[in-house]
């Protein structure tokens, strides 16, 4: 079986600055892939490289045994949470609908399937109560069930998730992750998620990529979220403790960053 | 001249059947720019370009300056100079903080340079009033044509790339991943823009040019957010405007763009209140159930 989504010595660095390098890579149908790293190691470029948005500087990826190409329909992807201004003119049901066809030329014609499948989607992800309230009067929470059902529009083999968590209260945080779960192991799609913070999906992490310092791990996360490892890494004392099926990194050299910046960080990495 | 007068002179119904007669072309014209407006408005509203649109048409206006000083056809003038500002707007101005500052830049000069341009004229002062007025009421059928051809193809073309354009308006970083061509989209809107607006100048003219491509989708705004009623509420309330301003005008003689404008205006007013009262009234379509516990479908998963 090909895998969905394949890296061979794949390597990224802007400037003089390399990222990763020599990066093999292979994630299956159904599998559930988290990302991890601190601030600009390089976790948004590898989603970006995923999107074809970002060119490796070495190395090929593909997707399904073909070049990733901008704009694929066999990919779905989830940003960052940011808020959309309060006077944004458009419905929760509206942005959905940007999801199925917003990318087509012309007019939307066949209104009556259209609708149906917003609706349905909504349904998916718990938001049908409020469809047709304007986008800038729901919250955070909200707005992020709103992009998984807008990424889920084409039944996505790959879903790609960019900190998709990032500044949701804990109950949204749980409510957006498992969506996301389900349609991996529902729908048989890989995820590719990002985060710096695991826990919030430790349940169903399958693999994880470890990016920190220009180098990388792959393993499942008993194999590479370890002292031995995390210390090789960051190449100083990190210990890692598990507590109650979760984990705790102590002694991070960037342990002092707040959420907020990694958000402004990881738009820059993108450049 | 006290108040009876100057109401007779902003006022005045006389003949009022013979004038309709004569002025039938203008109102056409008028209902063409209203739905061109209006249309082309909304995507104003979701770019948030209110400030460009004046910038295109000062620059405009230098345009048709120029070419009324040469003697070459005006609204071919004016066309050239608000394209050109589009252009240059689209191409430089990427972020918007960037994009205002050289609004602000190109704005005094185009109209300094219209200024000049007339300055130098010396043929009729209404000629020169009018480029800043507006002067609909001259409208021949040849005119009409060409206008109402030049408009079409402006709607056509928005048509063609209304999805796209809505998604990279309102959600850019999405749309850009979905493979939406975003930069591209954004230049040819601006084209588009300023075909628009040189086409408006003529009803309106270059001072007054933000009541029919920003007002009516502003008001238009305050009351819905769904795109469909915005389009057609937007579209309504610019053929009003200028359909209306034109009936008004008729028998005065003062230019039609305060008309226009007015009645702009006021639907703005009007709809502000509604939306008002409505945000007070705490109404967004939200459904609300009483005593359902949790979110449907999803299980928390802890």
């Amino acid at each position: 079986m090909t895998p969905l989504v394949s890296l061979r010595g794949a390597g990224l660095k802007f400037g003089k600055r390399v990222l990763w390098e020599g990066l093999d890579l292979e994630i299956n149908t159904g599998e559930f892939f988290a990302v991890l790293g601190p601030n600009g190691s390089g976790k948004t470029s590898f989603l970006r490289v995923l999107l074809g948005l970002q060119e490796l500087h070495s190395g090929q990826v593909e997707l399904g045994g073909r070049p990733v190409e901008r704009g694929s329909r066999r990919i779905g992807y989830i940003p960052q949470q940011k808020s959309f201004a309060p006077d944004t003119p458009l419905r929760a049901r509206d942005l959905v609908g940007l999801g199925l066809d917003g990318h087509r030329w012309g007019l939307r014609l066949s209104g009556k399937r259209v609708n149906r499948r917003i609706d349905e989607l909504l349904e998916l992800v718990g938001a049908s109560d409020y469809a047709k309230v304007p986008l800038g009067q729901l919250s955070g929470g909200e707005q992020q069930r709103l992009r998984v059902a807008q990424a889920l529009a084409s039944d996505p083999q790959v879903l790609l998730c960019d900190e998709p968590l990032l500044s949701l209260d804990l109950h949204h945080q749980l409510a957006v992750s498992a969506l996301i779960n389900q349609q991996c192991r529902e729908r048989n799609s890989a995820v590719v998620f990002v985060t710096h913070e695991i826990n919030p999906v430790i349940d169903y992490v399958d693999r994880v990529l470890y990016l920190a310092g220009g180098q990388f791990r792959v393993g499942t996360p008993e194999e590479v979220m370890t002292t031995e490892v995390l210390s090789e890494l960051y190449d100083s004392n990190v210990e890692v403790i598990r507590a109650n099926g979760r984990i705790v990194v102590v002694g991070l050299p960037d342990a002092t960053t707040h959420f907020h910046d990694d958000a402004h960080s990881g738009l820059a990495e993108g450049h | 001249m006290d108040f009876g007068t100057i109401l007779q002179t902003i006022f005045n119904f006389e003949n009022y059947g013979e004038l309709l007669q004569l002025v039938q072309n203008s109102l056409w014209a008028g209902a063409v720019l209203g739905l061109l407006g209006g249309m082309v408005g909304t995507f104003v509203m979701k770019r948030d370009l209110a400030f460009a649109v004046h910038g295109i048409s000062e620059l405009s206006f230098a345009g048709a300056a120029f070419a009324l000083l040469i003697g070459a056809d005006i609204v071919l003038g004016s066309l050239i100079g608000s394209v050109a500002a589009a252009l240059l707007l689209g191409v430089m101005g990427v972020r918007a903080r960037e994009k205002n500052s050289i609004i602000g830049v190109i704005m005094p000069f185009g109209l300094g340079l219209g200024i000049l341009f007339l300055a130098l004229y010396e043929g009729r002062a209404a000629n020169k009033f009018g480029l800043l007025t507006g002067q609909i009421v001259s409208v021949d059928t040849v005119q009409l044509q060409a206008l109402a051809g030049t408009a079409v193809v402006v709607m056509l073309v928005l048509a063609l790339m209304w999805r796209p354009l809505s998604f990279a308006s309102v959600d850019p970083d999405m749309a850009e991943a979905r493979g939406v061509p975003v930069r591209g989209l954004a230049i040819g809107f601006m084209v588009l823009l300023g075909v628009s607006v040189a086409l408006s100048i003529q009803i309106v003219g270059a001072l007054l040019v933000l009541a029919l491509l920003i007002t009516p989708a502003a008001a238009a705004l305050k009351v819905s957010t769904s795109p469909r009623v915005v389009l057609l509420l937007s579209v309504v309330f610019a053929m009003t405007a200028t359909v209306g301003g034109i009936l008004l005008a008729l028998g005065s003689r003062i230019p039609i763009s305060p008309y226009v404008t007015t009645l702009s205006f006021l639907i703005y007013v009007i709809c502000r209140i509604i939306g008002g009262v409505r945000s007070r009234g705490g109404y967004n379509g939200r459904i609300t159930r009483t005593a359902v516990s949790s979110p449907a479908r999803v299980s928390t998963g802890a």
